[in-house]
């Protein structure tokens, strides 16, 4: 497992080299003058006008063949400049690095309430097998499943917003943005909800979870769905097997083998998918950040996509995919402290 | 014979293949359900009542109500129908028949072929799905074409790695010997003998994909690539909705059907490939049994 796991490590140079290559592809797909802007602020060079473009394109090397530019930007990458994204009129890791505390506040309120709460019904579900506790759950997930996610978000906002204006989109009020940005307060982490505790600031602490209502509300839903389908077939799986029924025939009270024996071992298939789910949601909250117009990486990732501000999506390329095979990682340590099956083999 | 009469006899999969074949007539039926008029130059350009920006409530003339600049929002929903269908099997078709000829191809040739290509489907899960298809469909331009090819481009991994792995099982099972033995070629005994039994994982795997296709293309048109403006098309429809959500002072409910029509269409569409697909795996995958 471990060389598994080590395996993957060292394959990650590789994927990132294979993106690199194939954004960096799409990216040639269009002409100098437009590629420029990977390189520049517009304003620079745009007051130049046609001649100062082309100074410009000469300068950076824009009309050399593939690989020449294809080496000098990855060096330019290797040495950690991520280039200058025209979306964010910032440099990508700047942008990149203020965005990240964002999100990942979104996803740690949606994400662990949510993956509790779907162990918690699957095993209902699965214990329960073929009565109404497992027909409404599975109604419950696979609708959820179903359910588009910018249609439950807009359904969020004309409820809790336009209707009873509890929860407005955004990340903050007006005036708790004026006050976050002043001198009083100090941002240690740039997550709104734990630099207003270490601030002992309890009305930005709320305007920031009336804020984080809606859009956990929607990212949860979609995930605790998914993670439910899981948690119920492999719960299902698992009770069927040899040792549960010896459990139960040995004397042991029926509550005891689900939740202590047969509930460890259905958590198996469980933490892949969640680990998986995670990633995604780390990576690509984009629907759910647009339509709360909350500012994290998915919505900035869009826009700079719609855009095709090259350097800005590239930039969130390798942070996906470092995500994608840090959670892997975490993913193949976890199984063995579950599964000691997964040592021997 | 015992997969159809699962489907019919388990009421969700009976209600999403009831579901389907709704969905099926509507798009058969479209030309008589919502005639074109005249003077468009396809049919799947939506009807327009004048150019104001205010959404209509549903009348006798626009059934549904009308959208941000007066687009029949029942001849959307209605057309929009074979647009999602041509969609979501044009997707699901195209990238399961390239995924599985590259699975087969790594699967059959083995060594460094198969290291090469599966480490090229690592590569390609690597990529944020919604944001790589995003960036694909800007280039390409606005259309159904550019969609397809979009989800398809970064969606047919998944069918790699299930033939893949079926055919390195189903490899070692003793009629494969024995076909081998009285000389079938390796194409013979991939095509004809082995292929054919890693089907149904496939068919699962694409059931499911459907829906989630769908999805993700009104996730495109949303986002605002996508579509031309006014096509028929259900994505379009929810992003002309985004800016009606707030009504007026004292009616937040004023624009309810710019969402809650074409909202409906893609949500049961979805709905109706997943239960299929539930069902399909439950009956289909031998771990577990029914």
């Amino acid at each position: 497992m471990m060389t598994y796991a080590l395996r993957r490590l060292i394959m990650l140079p590789v994927v990132l080299f294979a993106l690199s290559l194939m954004i960096f592809g799409l990216q040639m797909s269009l002409s100098p003058t437009q590629r420029l802007a990977a390189y520049a602020p517009t304003d620079d060079y745009l007051k130049g006008g046609q001649e100062m473009i082309r100074t410009m394109i000469e300068q950076y090397g824009l009309d050399d063949p593939f690989p020449v530019q294809y080496a000098r930007w990855l060096s330019n990458i290797l040495h950690g400049n991520l280039g200058w994204s025209e979306t964010a009129r910032q440099p990508v890791a700047t942008a990149l690095s203020s965005l990240f505390p964002a999100t990942m506040e979104l996803v740690f309120f949606a994400f662990v309430p949510g993956l509790l709460c779907a162990i918690w019904l699957g095993s209902r579900a699965g214990t329960n097998h073929n009565k109404w506790q497992d027909h409404s759950i599975r109604v419950f997930a696979i609708l959820g499943w179903s359910f588009p996610t910018y249609v439950f978000g807009l359904l969020m906002l004309l409820i809790f917003y336009s209707t009873l204006d509890w929860f407005p989109p955004g990340r903050l009020s007006q005036w708790a943005i004026t006050e976050v940005n002043s001198d009083e307060f100090t941002r240690y982490t740039g997550a709104n909800t734990i630099d207003a505790l270490l601030n002992w600031n309890w009305p930005i602490f709320f305007d920031a979870i009336r804020h984080l209502v809606a859009p956990v509300i929607t990212l949860m839903y979609v995930n605790v769905a998914s993670i439910t389908r899981v948690m119920r077939t492999s719960m299902l799986e698992t009770l069927r097997q040899d040792y549960v029924r010896t459990a139960r025939a040995k004397g042991m009270p029926r509550k005891v083998v689900e939740l202590r024996h047969a509930r460890r071992n259905a958590l198996l298939p469980v933490v892949t998918v969640a680990g998986m789910e995670l990633a995604y949601m780390m990576g690509g909250v984009v629907i759910t950040e647009t339509i709360f117009d909350f500012p994290g990486l998915g919505q900035f990732a869009a826009k700079s996509a719609a855009g095709l501000d090259f350097p800005a999506v590239l930039g969130f390329g390798i942070y996906f995919a470092l995500v994608l095979v840090a959670l892997n990682l975490i993913v193949d340590l976890i199984y063995p402290m579950l599964d000691p099956r997964v040592k021997t083999r | 014979m015992r997969v159809v009469r699962y489907l019919l006899q388990n009421p969700m999969s009976l209600f999403g293949l009831l579901l389907l074949l709704a969905f099926v007539l509507i798009a058969v039926f479209a030309p008589l359900l919502a005639p074109p008029t005249e003077f468009q130059l396809s049919p799947y350009d939506t009807p327009r009542a004048g150019f104001w920006a205010t959404p209509q409530p549903p009348s006798p003339e626009a059934r549904f109500g009308t959208t941000q600049g007066q687009y029949d929002i029942y001849y959307a929903v209605i057309w929009g129908t074979r647009t999602a269908f041509k969609i979501g099997l044009g997707v699901v078709i195209i990238s399961a028949l390239i995924g599985t000829a590259i699975g087969a191809i790594a699967a059959y040739y083995g060594g460094i072929i198969d290291e090469l290509l599966m480490r090229l489907v690592d590569v390609f899960l690597a990529v944020p799905f919604l944001i790589a298809a995003l960036v694909l469909t800007v280039i390409l331009g606005k259309g159904l074409v550019p969609i397809i090819v979009a989800l398809t481009a970064f969606g047919w991994m998944g069918y790699a790695r299930v033939v893949r792995s079926e055919i390195l099982r189903i490899r070692e099972m003793d009629y494969v010997s024995a076909a081998r033995a009285y000389g079938a070629s390796d194409l013979r005994l991939i095509v004809l003998h082995i292929l054919p039994n890693a089907f149904f994982p496939v068919l699962v795997l694409a059931t499911m994909a459907t829906g989630s296709m769908v999805l993700s293309a009104s996730a495109l048109s949303f986002l605002g690539v996508g579509t031309e403006e006014g096509y028929a098309d259900w994505g379009n429809l929810i992003a002309y909705s985004r800016n009606w959500i707030v009504g007026q002072a004292g009616n937040p409910f004023q624009f309810w059907y710019t969402l809650v029509f074409p909202g409906a269409a893609i949500f049961l569409f979805v709905l109706a490939w997943n239960l299929v697909g539930d069902a399909l795996r439950d009956v289909l995958d031998p771990r577990h049994q029914v």
